[in-house]
C-alpha cells in the first residue's frame, strides 16, 4: 500500500484598499452603482495610458518586506494578452520575470509545529472588471445576457504565490489564514473573503512518500472561506490519491470547488489560455527601488503577528493562547499590553481577555474600539481574585459590570455585593447551620466518603448567596467535622 | 477683405500671427480663408475626415475677441490647425481611419488637444491617415484615400498623408501628425511640407490612439522651420498622464535658428543612398551638401550599418506593439459590434469585419512574434537590434553633431502602385523608421521639386533632445533650399 504526500502551492490575490486604482485617478470602492468609478483609463477607451498609483507600489513593498522578500531594485510590468468582455483593454498589466518582490517566506504553526512556507513572489497587477450573467439559471451558457461592471476594473491587485511547501490541508488553511492576518494588519487591505477581496487558489498534486518529482498539479479555484479552503484541499487530495489507486492519471487542469455538494469539477479549459504573449509594457517605465525607498517603507511596517507570538511566549503564555492572543483585535491587545504594565500576570490577563471579554463581545456584538474595559481595570479584577476579594465566579459578574459601563470592578464588587465573606466568625454560624440541617452528610463524610464535604460547601455557599470564600469554608468544615 | 499680398490660407504661422497682431486680419478671416480652401479643394484631395466648422468659428470669434482685448495666448492664438484624426477630440469624432471606430466620439481630449486650446489655437478638423496610422500611402483608410496636391493622381504619402495635404495646400495653416515609422516626415517629404518627429517622450501620447506605444510620436506639419519650432514649442512638455514623458529639462528649439552651420560637423549616413534612392533624390541631396559645405560645415561620411536591419527589427516591434494596443476594439464598449452567439464570437465577427487588411495583416503578425516559441526570436531579436542600433548612433553622434539623409528614397508614387505590394510599401519608411528604433528626434524640410514638380525632402536628425541643434541645421537647409513651391493643383469652383 503506497503512502502518499501531497504537494500545495497556494495564489492568494489581495485588492489594496488604496485611496485611487492603480493606473488612474478612479476612487477603489466596493458596493457602488455599477460604473461609477470609471475614467478612460480604466474602460479601456483609445489613447488613454497607465500611471503607476506609487501608494500601491509602496504597499506591496511592504505586503513582500513582511513576508521576509527581497524587493527587486529594478523591476517591470509587463503586458498579460486575452480577450475576455470584463478585461477593457483585453490585456492586463502586470508583472511577468521581474516581479516587485520575490523570495521570501511565511511561518506558520499548526498543532503546535512550525511549518515555514516559501514565498516565490509577489507581483503587482490590475483586477479586472466583473460580469453578470443574467436569465436562465445565472450560467454563461444559458445567459440572455452579461452585465458588465467596471468599478473593480484597474483596482491594485497583489499576487502572492508560494512554493509547494505545504503538506495538508491544514496547513493550507493555517496558510491562508496567516497570510489573511498579515495583510490586514498591514493595513493594506480589507482582506475580506466574502467581498472576494482577498481570494486563494490552490495548487494540489500528490506523489508516494519519499518520492522527489512533484506529481502532476491542479488548481482549484472558488473557495470563498477558510474552511472551504481547507475541505476543498482535503477532497482533492483524496480524489488524486483515489485515482492514482485505481491506476489512473491526473490530468493537468484547473477545477472549480463546488461548495454544496463538498467535491470539485473540472472547469473548460479558456481556449489560448496558455500563451499570454507576455511583453513588456510600453506605456510604463521600469519602477527603480532603491534602498532609501525600501527602508522608508520598512520603517512603516507594524509588529507583525509571528514576532508578537514569540513575544507573547516569552512573556509566559504557551503558544496556542499568544496565537489566539496574538490574532486578537488591536484594541484587545493594547488592554492586554496595559494590564500587564499594571501589574498583572500575562497569563491571567491573557485568560480573561481570550475568554471572558471575547465570549463577552461575541456575545453583545461589540466593537473592541467601545470596550469600557481598561487594562488598569483588569489588573485590578485579577488582583482580587488573586487576594480572595471575589470568587473567581463573581468575578466574572464583576467583569460583566464592568464591560457594562458600571465602573472600575472593586466598585462593581461593592455595588453587586459581591465581596466575598472572609470573616470567620460569620461564616461559622452558616458552617453550623449546614451542619445541623444535613445530618446524613456528615454521616457520609464519617463513614469515609470524603466528597461529601463537597455538598456540605455548596449548601454554605447557597447560605450566604454565594459571598462566602468556599476555601475558608472547606478549611472551617473539615476542622468541625475531624473532631 | 485682406489687404496683404497673396491669400491668407498661404501664410506661414509665423506671417499671420503677425498679421492678426497688426490689425491686418482676423482668426475668423483665417479660418474662412482655409475653410474656403477646403471647400475648394477635398473633392480632389480628401485631406480631411471631419471638418469641426461650428467648434472652430466660436475658437476663433473668442480668439479675435481676446486678441482685441490685449490678451495673447502666443504665437497659435486664433491660427487654423488640423488634427490627425487619430487623436481624440472631446466632442468631435475620432475614427483613426478605422471602421471599427465609426461614430466613435471621444468623452476627452488629447493633451496635445488641450495644449493647443490653450494656446488659443483654431481647431478646424480632423485630418485622414492610414488606418490607425498603418501605412505610408493614406491609401489605408476606411473612408477612402488622400492624394497629393502637387499631381492628385500620386499619393501625399502617410500615414498622416491628410494632415501634410491640407498643410500642402492651404486647408489649414498647421497640422499635428503622429510618426511611429516615418508617418510625419515621409508624408511631409512628398508634399513638400516640414514635417518634424521630436525625441520620443517629449510630447505626451495621452490621448493619441495608440499603434506602437514606444515608437509613436507626435509632432508638428508645417510650412517653415519657424512654424514647426513654435508649434512644438505649444504641445511638448512633461505631462504626468503619460508615464513615458520626459520630466527633465526641454532644450529650446527656437534658440538658433538664426545661428548658420559655421563649425558644425554634419554627418552623412552612407546606408540611405544607392540602390532604390530615384537620381533627382540623390541630387538634390548632393547639391544641399554642397551648399551647407559652403555655409562652413563639415560634411563626413558616417557609416550606420545596423540601419540596413533595422526595417525587420521595426516590422515586428511595431506590429508586436500593436496586435496588443489595438486588442481594446472588441464591439463591447464602444465602436462598431457585430452580434454573435457568444462573446467570443462578438468579438471575432467585429474584429474581421471593423479592420482593414493592413491592420488585420499586422495583427497576425505581432501575435505571431510574440508567441510562445516565437518570442526570442522576433521580437526579442528585434529589441536586441533596437539596442545595437542606438548604441550606432550614439556612437555616431560622438563625431557629429547631426545625420542627413533623404526623407524618402523616392518622391510621391502614384495611387494604387504599391497599395497591394506591403513589402515595397514598406520600405518607403527606410530612411524614417530607424529614428523611431532609437527615440531621436528628426526633422524632414522641403528642398525642391523633380522635373515632375514632385517635392523632395532632406532629413536632418539629432540625438535624444537635440532639438536645438536639429532647428539650426535644418534652418539652414530652408534657407540654402529656398523652397518656395507651391502645389499645383487646380482648384475646382466653388
Amino acid at each position: 500500500m503506497t503512502s502518499w504526500e501531497p504537494v500545495i502551492g497556494i495564489e492568494v490575490h489581495v485588492e489594496l484598499s488604496t485611496r485611487s486604482k492603480m493606473f488612474c485617478g478612479c476612487a477603489v470602492s466596493f458596493g457602488d452603482e455599477p460604473n461609477t468609478h470609471v475614467c478612460p483609463v480604466c474602460l479601456g477607451l483609445p489613447g488613454a495610458l497607465p500611471v503607476p498609483n506609487r501608494q500601491a507600489i509602496e504597499w506591496i513593498m511592504a505586503i513582500g518586506l513582511a513576508l521576509n522578500c527581497e524587493v527587486t531594485e529594478r523591476s517591470v510590468f509587463h503586458r498579460k494578452n486575452y480577450f475576455y468582455a470584463d478585461l477593457p483593454k483585453n490585456y492586463q498589466i502586470s508583472q511577468f520575470d521581474i516581479p516587485v518582490c520575490h523570495d521570501g517566506y511565511l511561518d506558520v504553526v499548526v498543532g503546535g509545529e512550525t511549518r515555514r512556507v516559501g514565498i516565490e513572489r509577489a507581483h503587482m497587477e490590475e483586477d479586472t472588471g466583473k460580469s453578470t450573467h443574467v436569465g436562465v439559471g445565472g450560467r454563461i451558457h444559458a445567459a440572455e445576457a452579461t452585465l458588465l461592471d467596471f468599478n473593480r476594473s484597474g483596482v491594485p491587485l497583489v499576487e502572492i504565490v508560494s512554493n509547494p511547501d505545504i503538506r495538508s490541508a491544514a496547513q493550507a488553511r493555517a496558510y491562508a489564514q496567516e497570510l489573511r492576518t498579515l495583510v490586514a494588519e498591514l493595513g493594506v487591505s480589507d482582506a475580506r473573503l466574502e467581498e472576494g477581496s482577498i481570494r486563494f487558489d490552490a495548487n494540489v498534486s500528490v506523489r508516494p512518500q519519499g518520492e522527489t518529482e512533484y506529481g502532476t498539479k491542479v488548481e482549484i479555484k472558488n473557495m470563498n472561506s477558510f474552511r472551504s479552503l481547507e475541505r476543498a484541499v482535503a477532497h482533492e487530495i483524496e480524489r488524486q490519491v483515489a485515482v492514482l489507486e485505481a491506476g489512473g492519471e491526473i490530468v493537468q487542469e484547473t477545477r472549480h470547488w463546488d461548495e454544496e455538494a463538498g467535491v470539485t469539477h473540472s472547469m473548460r479549459t479558456k481556449e489560448g489560455s496558455s500563451d499570454y504573449r507576455y511583453f513588456t509594457e510600453p506605456d510604463l517605465v521600469p519602477m527603480h527601488m532603491d534602498d532609501e525607498w525600501v527602508g522608508a517603507v520598512r520603517a512603516t511596517l507594524p509588529e507583525l503577528p509571528a514576532a508578537r507570538r514569540s513575544r507573547y511566549v516569552e512573556m509566559g503564555l504557551d503558544p496556542d493562547q499568544a496565537g489566539v492572543m496574538s490574532d486578537a483585535h488591536a484594541g484587545v491587545r493594547a488592554i492586554f499590553a496595559d494590564a500587564v504594565a499594571a501589574g498583572s500576570p500575562p497569563r491571567a490577563a491573557a485568560n480573561w481577555l481570550t475568554g471572558e471579554v471575547t465570549g463577552w463581545l461575541r456575545r453583545t456584538e461589540t466593537d473592541p474600539e467601545d470596550l469600557s474595559l481598561s487594562g488598569a481595570h483588569l489588573a485590578e479584577l485579577v488582583a482580587m481574585v488573586d487576594d480572595g476579594t471575589v470568587s473567581a465566579s463573581a468575578a466574572k459578574e464583576v467583569l460583566e459590570g464592568v464591560l457594562g459601563g458600571e465602573g472600575p470592578p472593586r466598585r462593581v464588587a461593592a455595588d453587586r455585593d459581591l465581596i466575598q465573606i472572609s470573616d470567620t466568625a460569620e461564616l461559622e454560624s452558616a458552617v453550623e447551620t449546614a451542619l445541623q440541617e444535613h445530618p446524613e452528610a456528615v454521616a457520609n463524610f464519617q463513614a469515609g466518603e470524603k466528597k461529601a464535604i463537597g455538598f456540605l460547601v455548596g449548601q454554605v455557599m447557597r447560605a450566604t448567596q454565594g459571598k462566602a470564600d468556599p476555601k475558608l469554608v472547606n478549611d472551617l468544615l473539615t476542622e468541625k467535622l475531624s473532631h | 477683405m485682406s489687404e496683404l499680398p497673396g491669400d491668407l490660407h498661404d501664410l506661414t504661422i509665423v506671417a499671420a500671427g503677425a498679421a492678426l497682431r497688426s490689425g491686418e486680419t482676423t482668426a475668423v478671416e483665417l479660418l474662412d480663408a482655409v475653410l474656403d480652401r477646403a471647400h475648394r479643394t477635398e473633392a480632389q484631395l480628401h485631406a480631411y475626415l471631419t471638418l469641426d466648422r461650428v467648434g472652430a468659428r466660436e475658437a476663433a470669434e473668442t480668439a479675435d475677441v481676446e486678441l482685441a482685448a490685449g490678451s495673447d495666448r502666443g504665437p497659435l492664438h486664433g491660427i487654423p490647425i488640423a488634427l490627425k484624426d487619430n487623436m481624440c477630440t472631446r466632442g468631435v469624432e475620432t475614427t483613426a481611419a478605422s471602421q471599427i471606430l465609426a461614430g466613435y466620439v471621444p468623452p476627452y481630449d488629447a493633451t496635445v488637444v488641450t495644449r493647443l486650446r490653450r494656446a488659443g489655437a483654431v481647431l478646424v478638423g480632423k485630418t485622414n491617415l492610414d488606418e490607425f496610422a498603418m501605412g505610408s500611402s493614406t491609401e489605408n483608410s476606411a473612408y477612402g484615400p488622400s492624394f497629393n496636391p502637387w499631381d492628385i493622381s500620386r499619393v501625399p504619402g502617410g500615414s498622416s498623408g491628410g494632415s501634410a495635404a491640407a498643410v500642402a495646400v492651404g486647408s489649414a495653416l498647421g497640422a499635428l501628425g503622429s510618426d511611429t515609422g516615418g508617418s510625419i516626415r515621409q508624408p511631409a517629404s512628398l508634399s513638400g511640407v516640414v514635417g518634424l518627429k521630436p525625441t520620443y517622450g517629449t510630447v505626451s501620447r495621452y490621448g493619441l490612439i495608440a499603434f506602437a506605444s514606444s515608437l509613436d510620436q507626435i509632432g508638428p506639419l508645417s510650412r517653415s522651420i519657424a512654424d514647426a519650432a513654435l508649434t512644438l514649442e505649444a504641445i511638448w512638455g512633461h505631462d504626468p498622464l503619460d508615464a513615458t514623458s520626459y520630466a527633465g529639462v526641454y532644450p529650446d528649439p527656437t534658440a538658433d535658428l538664426d545661428e548658420g552651420v559655421q563649425g558644425l560637423r554634419i554627418g552623412v549616413v552612407s546606408e540611405f543612398a544607392g540602390e532604390g534612392y530615384e537620381p533627382a533624390v540623390e541630387e538634390k541631396m548632393a547639391a544641399i551638401l554642397d551648399d551647407l559645405s559652403g555655409s562652413g560645415a563639415e560634411i563626413v561620411e558616417v557609416s550606420l550599418p545596423t540601419v540596413d536591419i533595422a526595417l525587420s527589427a521595426y516590422y515586428l516591434v511595431a506590429p508586436a506593439e500593436a496586435s496588443s494596443n489595438l486588442a481594446r476594439f472588441d464591439g463591447i464598449r464602444y465602436g462598431l459590434r457585430l452580434e454573435g452567439a457568444t462573446t467570443e464570437e462578438l468579438m471575432a465577427r467585429t474584429r474581421a469585419e471593423g479592420f482593414g487588411p493592413e491592420v488585420t495583416r499586422r495583427i497576425l503578425l505581432g501575435t505571431y512574434a510574440l508567441s510562445a516559441g516565437y518570442y526570442d526570436a522576433f521580437y526579442g531579436q528585434a529589441q536586441r537590434v533596437r539596442a545595437a542600433l542606438r548604441d550606432e548612433f550614439e556612437a555616431a553622434y560622438q563625431k557629429v553633431d547631426v545625420l542627413v539623409s533623404p526623407t524618402s528614397p523616392t518622391v510621391a508614387f502614384p495611387a494604387g502602385e504599391k497599395v497591394d505590394d506591403p513589402l515595397s510599401m514598406y520600405l518607403t519608411d527606410i530612411c524614417t523608421n530607424p529614428l523611431n528604433l532609437v527615440g531621436h528626434p528628426g526633422i524632414s524640410v522641403p528642398v525642391g521639386v523633380d522635373d515632375q514638380k514632385l517635392p523632395i525632402g532632406f532629413q536632418v536628425m539629432a540625438p535624444a533632445l537635440g532639438e536645438r541643434v536639429m532647428f539650426r541645421v535644418a534652418a539652414e537647409v530652408e534657407r540654402l533650399a529656398e523652397f518656395s513651391a507651391r502645389p499645383l493643383l487646380e482648384e475646382v469652383a466653388g
